[in-house]
């Protein structure tokens, strides 16, 4: 079985966020990009189907920072082939052109399973996976917390709001959005990542002109305006420690 | 095309979500300003009932068995139909487990542009703008609501639920079901959310863990740090995704809402889909290492340190208070 993963690089929210002169995007110069963690998860979740099956696991990323790592990454943890988008991605992309450039090369390699990531946090257009599945004209499923294979379907279960999960069957090829693999993903040592490296080649597929179309313009980013911030408590733990347990005996906690 | 706003309500096993009465609020007050009205759109099995309560100048009804439960390719087929022939300024949806499997698919099918994570529309100078909370909650995006028609993604927070609640019944219109055969999506049952020893929706004191505890062994620390004050433990998301909690843990949109006197929120950054369901505590307090956490833009106290450092020290600290 055929399963493809494409993946998506965002902004680290450890670094700083820095908003460019123009207002309408992040500072590239000073921007460290990581892959989106529910693209991690679908990676783990293409694996443990691979590892309960025959299947081939291809990952798919657009050619920007980080991605030779997150591809070297994925291979170290099983996935057979890895391909990279090339195109002009320096002017920032949204998800509209990342879904359409990713539908022609997808087409190329006939996949039985898509699994995408269910969203990434810097999304603004609604997540890729659906809108992949509708280039492809095949069925979406997203918040997918568990997927088994069996003839021609999958099973999956689909999150719904305070735990609750529905088994749903879907008719395949599909996609899928994973929040969470049925197991917390992998961790790969970076010496194993390193000698994938060596062996593992990274194929490149040029992306036809990217069209945006789909997603909002004009766009200006700010920092959410500072409301009523918290009252910090300054000093080291002790010192906190006791403010804390004033607190708590003001408010009847203790 | 018309100035009329329509809204997916969204609903499930018999009841309507909290975020169709939010939208239904956010859509009056588009409407009221650019002179459209407000349209509710029921697709539903047997839900009529639902459509009573629902704060909008007409509520457009669609029956059909297939709707009994969720599938994004009836969802999908039914609205693709009714947004081309109706042509509204705006069509809103839940960014939510089920809006999020419908709306994008409808943006590229009818080429029509999409703003997810919205968390306010707005006119100003006769245009409709959106502002959305990106990046965990680190940035907002402001810009115009693309035409002539808008699919929008909402996210709670901008209205209260109680504004698009209505005690007049709206005017109820019956539309007709495209065929829904065939359908590639689809239930087969449910698993009920896990029961577990507590109800952290009961608890009055939550000690609530995120990504910040680093790893298994440290949650020990913060089951200390509970027992001296009397309450019990939760966690974000990771925690929950690594086996270090159990599901019934789980404070956040896919979790549970808590509502306690005390919220220590420990090593959490404070993403929206955790902030929402936290919003009825009585008080925060918010320990993090990082000073931008949004985490602290709703916390009552917060603390600069790492949580690691704090925790032997309180629960000792607490349990001297105790006596
Ligand atoms: C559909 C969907 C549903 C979701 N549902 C939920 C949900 O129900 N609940 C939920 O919580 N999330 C949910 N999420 C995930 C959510 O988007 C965030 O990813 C998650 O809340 C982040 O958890 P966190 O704050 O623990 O981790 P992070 O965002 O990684 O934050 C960790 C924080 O810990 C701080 N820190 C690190 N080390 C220390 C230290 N030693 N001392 C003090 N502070 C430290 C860091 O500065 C950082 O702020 C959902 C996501 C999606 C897409
Ligand atoms: N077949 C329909 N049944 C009910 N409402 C419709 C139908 N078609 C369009 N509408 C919407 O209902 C709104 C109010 O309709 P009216 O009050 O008849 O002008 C219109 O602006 C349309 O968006």
């Amino acid at each position: 079985m055929n399963i493809v993963v494409p993946i998506k690089l965002v902004p680290d929210l450890v670094e700083e966020l820095v908003i460019d002169a123009n207002g309408a995007r992040l500072d590239p110069t000073v921007l460290r990009l990581k892959l989106n963690e529910f693209d991690d998860h679908a990676i783990e979740q293409a694996i443990l189907l691979k590892e309960k099956g025959a299947g081939q696991v291809t990952v798919v990323a657009p050619d920007v920072d980080g991605a030779d790592d997150a591809l070297y990454t994925a291979a170290a943890k099983g996935a057979d082939r890895l391909i990279k988008l090339t195109g002009n991605w320096q002017s920032g992309v949204n998800n509209h052109a990342l879904a359409r450039a990713f539908a022609n090369l997808v087409k190329t390699l006939r996949p039985e399973v898509i699994l995408t990531g269910v969203q990434a946090h810097n999304d603004l257009d609604g997540a890729v996976g659906p809108q992949l599945a509708e280039h492809l004209g095949m069925p979406y499923v997203g918040y997918v917390s568990g997927v088994a294979v069996c003839d021609g379907k999958v099973e999956v279960r689909k999150e719904f709001p305070g735990g609750l999960i529905a088994e749903m069957e879907v008719v395949l090829p599909a996609v899928l959005g994973i929040q969470a693999a049925e197991k917390p993903p992998r961790y790969v040592p970076i010496s194993k990542v390193r000698q994938t490296m060596k062996t593992a080649a990274i194929e490149k597929f040029p992306a036809a002109e990217l069209e945006a179309g789909g997603a909002p313009t004009a766009i200006r980013l700010f920092q959410p305006p500072a409301g009523a911030r918290a009252i910090m408590i300054e000093g080291d733990a002790d010192a906190v420690a006791t403010r804390l347990v004033e607190i708590f005996k003001e408010r009847g906690v203790l | 095309m018309s100035q009329d706003i329509y809204v997916i309500i969204e609903h499930l096993r018999g009841q309507v979500a909290d975020i169709s009465y939010v939208m239904l609020a956010a859509a009056r007050a588009l409407a009221n300003a650019n002179g459209g009205k407000v349209i509710a759109v029921l697709l539903g099995h047997a839900v009529q009932p639902l459509a009573s309560d629902l704060a909008a100048d007409r509520v457009l009804y669609m029956e059909h068995p297939a709707f009994a439960d969720f599938s994004s390719d009836a969802h999908q087929r039914a609205l693709e139909r009714l947004i081309k022939e109706h042509a509204p300024r705006a069509v809103l949806f839940g960014d939510t487990t089920m809006g999020g499997d419908v709306a994008p698919w409808l943006s590229a099918h009818l080429t029509l542009s999409l703003v997810s994570s919205c968390r306010a529309l707005r006119v100003e100078d006769n245009a409709l703008k959106f502002v959305s909370q990106i990046c965990g909650g680190k940035l907002m995006a402001e810009g115009d609501l693309p035409g002539p028609t808008a699919l929008v993604l909402m996210v709670p927070g901008g209205f209260k639920p109680e504004q698009g609640r209505s005690t007049q019944p709206p005017e109820l219109t019956h539309i007709d079901a495209p065929a829904l055969e065939d359908l590639r999506v689809t239930v087969k049952e449910y698993i009920e959310p896990a029961v577990g020893d507590v109800d952290i929706a009961r608890e009055p004191v939550l000690v609530s863990i995120g990504r910040g505890i680093q790893n298994h062994d440290n949650v020990e620390l913060a089951e200390e740090l509970a027992k001296a004050l009397g309450g019990v433990v939760c966690g974000s998301r990771p925690v929950i995704d690594q086996n270090w909690l159990p599901t019934t843990r789980l404070v956040g949109k896919s979790g549970k809402a808590v509502k306690p006197k005390l919220y220590l929120a420990l090593g959490i950054s404070g993403a929206p889909e955790h902030v929402e369901a936290i919003g009825d505590c009585e008080m925060i307090v918010a320990i993090n290492t990082d000073t931008t956490a949004p985490i602290f833009d709703i916390a009552k106290y917060g603390a600069q340190i790492d949580m690691l450092d704090l925790l032997p020290v309180l629960t000792e600290q607490v349990a001297q208070a105790k006596g």
